[in-house]
């Protein structure tokens, strides 16, 4: 036991020490403590308990909350293939059960010798280059029969990822269409110069006069977001960047920090100045991870710029820095309360408001929290000025709006759009044919059917994230709904009843009528469930878990009417299925063995 | 506490009103407590007659106006019971814990089936040479117990264990009165 | 404004209140009953299992959390709410192994009597059947989380009453459960005490006194004799 907790000790204690022994920095720790086990040894949370003076209980909590965190042993290689319906619809289940079959493993299950476990995780923001999986958290996209095969000849051979071909780990930018923000050219320090050259209170004013509304989906004023924060009394003000980037088919954070990383810092560091924050947190989602060290290498080369650090370009009242935070597998933590609580450590649940985080949120102080492109645009309209962006666009939505566009076209990537083009337009420039459907900003967001191809991307028209995903006629929208109510059972955070067991209970239902058990009375079942969940739930997830299946439902009808098989109700469950075990147990074959299926199909 | 509604239902002369009760996996708890109505059967009997039930001796449900299941899904004979209850009954009545999630019997529900036959008719103390019963009159277990609207389509529930005689009645003269049937504090108990 | 003579309506009866106070708080004082399972008038509220969701002012919210206002209306007691609560009931006994039967809590439990309250006459969905072991290695107190109900009072308690952290919440959606603080995952090897606050206040039959099990028969307790709804505040009994 002893030398089990010094075994611990060896690489737990410089973590600790790297994070001050703050249990605020609970979820960094355990992050990088699990590196060495590939999970938390149930002996280094002893260890951790004790130095953190922290309650075992509560770490056990914030480990078997979060997908990429583990308390049982993984597998020495832990593959989890992106479950997006765009990588469904590329073939990654065929690619999964292939490499299952090569390396003799089930899905969900640890191999026995411990070299590897397979298993699906929600979309991980590649799937303009799909089919992806993660391996020991680092993305490999563009899969093939043949890569798959390479895969599992390199983990049979034992070989560290590390030694990998590199071209496996290639991710592309895809910037297929820039307008404004991506051809803007940046030069680090230049929206600060002209900050500090006009102030603070003028830096507020320009943005309020762009009229920029958040890009992170719920589209509130961001000058006025800033203004009430700075108005907060509080003991120390905070700057948070929203880079958890988990709706499905959402990716434009990505290529931004990749490609744009100074605009989004530059961003935060004008936000400190307006409000008066000391730190900021950028929050990485895990699946990023690969991003970490190029940004750290940006944040390293601002503070050598002055443009970060101790009196920033030589303003002795203005000091700022960030700090990366990384999600660990977690899509409720892109919720701006959730994302603070993940921050603080905790389990990601997502907080009573109000209060709102500009006055209560990091530690309960005021806090912004905005979308990475909301940051980016916010350098972009400073450098400008805020009537020049408030020029683009439409009359409720200015400036430019970045698209990830996936799904059924010839090129898939980033499209940036003033706000008010039409969904056509888009189609037309991606090279998309006989489309049936578009999903836009991801499954919590809009199915749009063809006879609507004329409405525009606009927040009084059809707000987004930036998810546009394409369907075409060969798609089964059914199939697209029940991919989506998946993935809302598995992120439901379980906080509070009708979304933890309603989000469960819609998607048993999906099955069911996948299953060929649907009748009628399953359908008015479902719109039973989508009222409890819109009315009763505790936050945004729940409240739009079942927008997919009702958009699908009014527009795509012959897709569930084909699953409407029987004119009354039948059981979810399969009987004759069910005398399976009996059967084999009993050497039983007779007829009274069976049992008939009652109300045949119509 | 609500007070049972004892006045005699209106209902025009009509025929009678058929009532086939059964228990499937269940312990005729509920159908003991049925007779708990006691003399309020008579006033009953006024009003309906009985079709297949343990109080007569019919064997199979003929169409029906009301039937009332006790005991939840265990095997392949249940379901048959089951089927044939919904075939034939306007009006469906899961009446008990086991009939309306499962109870006892389903608590053998977290445990796989083989275990469960492995425990009963090997692993058991004082069995020698046990084997699993493989005669076709007996009927096969499902691999889980289910409450029978898991099974088809149920129209009311009394719960309890067993719903106290006044609450069957209520639910009953609510029914045949033509009112949507509730029970109130002190009726309405699931243990 | 004078604090005092702030007011709200409840279904059309005038309920003061004083600032910062929520709404199902008010209510409480004034001796009106609005469905709750996670909120105990002795804890911060929680927000977690919506059974207190009223319309205020047009607007559907958990009334433990929603601070009173005003000249605010709130209802509470309607057919379209309590219909919608029935179903949150429902989703809670399915979700868990609920046999009443054999719970030693029936009959003082806040779950079982919601449910009579709101005429919950069968858990309608299909029954999850979770296979979730029972904890008996406390001398003193059975834990059965076949019964819990995610409402969080015993993590509350423990933590801000008793200063322990026995409990804290694990998982995530439908697989999140009470954890106790022990390496072995056991009770019996927790600091728990059947003095803590936290042995307390379960609403359900999940944290349970052995030995004490029937002594009060079927058919005497609490809300056998009473509803919930004419118990102004939960009744802590044990069972
Ligand atoms: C379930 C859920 C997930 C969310 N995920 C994200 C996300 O991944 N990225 C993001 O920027 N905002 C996300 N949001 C919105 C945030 O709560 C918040 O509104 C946003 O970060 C504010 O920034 P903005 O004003 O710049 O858009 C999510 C909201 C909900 C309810
Ligand atoms: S709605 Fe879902 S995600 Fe949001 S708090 Fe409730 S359980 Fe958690
Ligand atoms: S906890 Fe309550 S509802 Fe659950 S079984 Fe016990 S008495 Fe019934
Ligand atoms: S054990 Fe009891 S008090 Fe604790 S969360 Fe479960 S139901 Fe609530
Ligand atoms: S009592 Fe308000 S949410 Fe539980």
């Amino acid at each position: 036991m002893t030398i089990q907790t010094r075994s611990h000790a060896g690489y737990l204690d410089p973590i600790l020490v790297k994070h001050q022994h703050n249990p605020n920095n609970l979820l960094q720790i355990l992050i990088e403590a699990q590196q060495h086990y590939g999970h938390i040894h149930t002996d280094a949370i002893a260890h951790l308990s004790e130095q953190l003076q922290f309650p075992r209980s509560k770490i056990e909590g914030v480990v078997g909350f979060y997908s990429f965190l583990y308390l049982k042993p993984q597998g020495e290689y832990r593959v989890l293939f992106s479950d997006n319906i765009t990588d469904r619809m590329l073939g990654n289940m065929d690619l999964m059960e292939r490499m299952c079959a090569q390396l003799w493993v089930e899905s969900g299950k640890v191999s026995e010798d411990g070299l590897l476990s397979i298993n699906t995780t929600s979309c991980t923001g590649m799937c303009d280059q799909g089919p992806a999986l993660l391996v020991n958290n680092i993305a490999i996209n563009h899969l093939s029969p043949e890569r798959v095969n390479a895969i599992s000849e390199l983990i049979r051979e034992r070989v560290p990822v590390s030694s990998w071909p590199a071209e496996f780990f290639a991710i592309q930018d895809n910037i297929r269409r820039k307008d404004i923000l991506l051809d803007s050219h940046f030069q680090p320090g230049s929206a600060l110069s002209v900050l500090f050259r006009s102030g603070a209170q003028r830096g507020l004013d320009e943005i309020k006069a762009s009229r920029l509304r958040g890009r992170g989906g719920a589209g509130f004023s961001t000058g006025m977001k800033w203004e009430f924060c700075r108005d907060a009394v509080g003991d120390a003000h905070y700057v948070v960047c929203n880079a958890d980037e988990g709706e499905p088919g959402t990716f434009k954070d990505r290529v931004l920090l990749n490609g744009y990383a100074d605009m989004v810092f530059e961003g935060m560091t004008a936000c400190a100045r307006i409000i008066g924050a000391k730190k900021g947190f950028l929050y990485l989602r895990g699946e990023y991870v690969y991003l970490r060290e190029h940004l750290q290498a940006v944040l390293q080369r601002r503070r050598q710029q002055s443009l970060l650090g101790q009196c920033i370009l030589g303003n002795d009242d203005f000091s700022f820095d960030i700090e990366i935070h990384l999600g660990a597998g977690a899509y409720i933590c892109g919720e701006e309360s959730a994302l603070i609580e993940s921050l603080e450590g905790k389990r990601g649940t997502p907080r009573n408001r109000p209060p709102f985080p500009v006055t209560n949120g990091y530690l309960d102080q005021p806090t912004v929290v905005n979308n990475v492109e909301t940051f980016a645009a916010a350098s972009l309209i400073l450098l400008n000025d805020g009537a020049w962006y408030a020029g683009i666009g439409t009359a409720t939505s200015s400036g430019t709006k970045i698209l990830s566009v996936s799904g059924d076209c010839q090129r898939p990537g980033l499209y940036e759009y003033p706000f008010g083009v039409t969904v056509a337009e888009v189609l037309e420039d991606c090279g998309a044919r006989n489309t049936q459907a578009v999903q836009i900003s991801g499954p919590s967001g809009m199915c749009i059917s063809q006879a609507e191809f004329g409405r525009r991307i606009a927040f009084d028209d059809i707000p987004t994230a930036g998810a546009f995903m394409i369907f075409d006629q060969r798609r089964d929208m059914f199939e697209v709904a029940r991919n989506f109510v998946r993935f809302f059972a598995h992120e439901s955070c379980g906080f509070c009843t009708p979304c933890r067991v309603g989000t469960s209970l819609l998607s048993n239902m999906m099955d069911k009528l996948a299953n060929g058990h649907g009748s009628p009375y399953d359908f008015s079942e479902i719109e039973k469930l989508n009222v409890i969940l819109q009315s009763t739930s505790h936050c945004g997830l729940g409240h739009s878990a079942c927008n997919p299946v009702l958009d699908t439902i009014k527009k795509f009808r012959s897709a569930y009417e084909k699953r409407m098989i029987h004119e009354d109700f039948v059981p979810a469950f399969d009987l004759d299925f069910a005398l399976t075990q009996a059967r084999q147990m009993t050497g039983r074959d007779d007829s009274s063995a069976h049992l008939e299926r009652l109300n045949e199909p119509r | 506490m609500n007070v049972p509604e004892m006045t005699e239902p209106e209902i025009n002369v009509k025929p009678k009103l058929r009532v086939a009760t059964t228990s499937l996996a269940g312990c005729f708890g509920c159908h003991m407590s049925f007779l708990d109505i006691d003399e309020r059967l008579f006033d009953l009997l006024e009003l309906v007659e009985f079709d297949r039930s343990p109080l007569t001796d019919i064997k199979h449900c003929g169409p029906c106006d009301i039937g009332i299941i006790e005991g939840g899904v265990c095997n392949a004979e249940n379901v048959h019971v089951l089927r044939e209850f919904r075939a034939n009954c306007k009006i469906l009545i899961a009446i008990g814990a086991c009939a309306i999630n499962g109870g006892l019997p389903a608590q053998r529900n977290h445990l796989p089936l083989s275990i469960v036959l492995e425990e009963v008719y090997h692993a058991q103390h004082g069995l020698v040479d046990g084997f699993i019963p493989n005669d076709p009159e007996l009927p096969l277990p499902l691999d889980k117990v289910h409450p029978i609207h898991e099974v088809v389509q149920v129209d009311y529930f009394i719960p309890g264990c067993p719903p106290s005689g006044d609450a069957i009645w209520k639910v009953l003269t609510d029914l045949l009165a033509g009112r949507e049937p509730e029970l109130g504090h002190g009726l309405i108990h699931y243990d | 404004m004078n604090p005092d003579k702030q007011t709200f309506t409840l279904d059309g009866k005038t309920i003061p209140f004083c600032n910062g106070q929520t709404i199902i708080q008010a209510a409480m004082d004034a001796g009106e009953y609005i469905p709750h399972l996670c909120f105990n008038p002795e804890f911060k509220p929680h927000g977690s299992c919506k059974l207190c969701t009223v319309k205020a002012d047009g607007r559907t919210t958990a009334s433990c959390t929603q601070f009173a206002q005003d000249g605010m209306v709130v209802e509470s007691n309607t057919k379209e709410i309590n219909d919608e609560r029935r179903v949150l009931l429902q989703m809670l006994f399915v979700e868990g192994n609920h046999f009443c039967p054999s719970c030693e809590k029936s009959g003082n439990c806040q779950l079982q009597a919601t449910a009579y309250e709101l005429n919950m006459m069968s858990p309608h969905f299909d029954q999850f059947f979770p296979d979730r072991p029972l904890d008996a290695s406390h001398p003193e107190y059975f834990l059965d989380l076949n019964r819990c109900i995610l409402c969080s009072l015993c993590v509350r308690a423990s933590r801000d009453v008793d200063g322990k952290n026995v409990f804290a919440l694990s998982g995530r959606g439908i697989k999140s459960h009470v954890i106790v603080n022990a390496q072995s995952g056991q009770l019996g090897d927790t600091d728990f005490a059947g003095d803590d606050k936290a042995a307390q206040v379960c609403p359900v039959g999940v944290i349970l006194k052995k030995r004490v099990g029937f002594s009060v028969p079927i058919g005497k307790r609490s809300f056998d004799e009473q509803p919930i709804s004419a118990t102004p505040h939960p009744v802590v009994k044990e069972a």
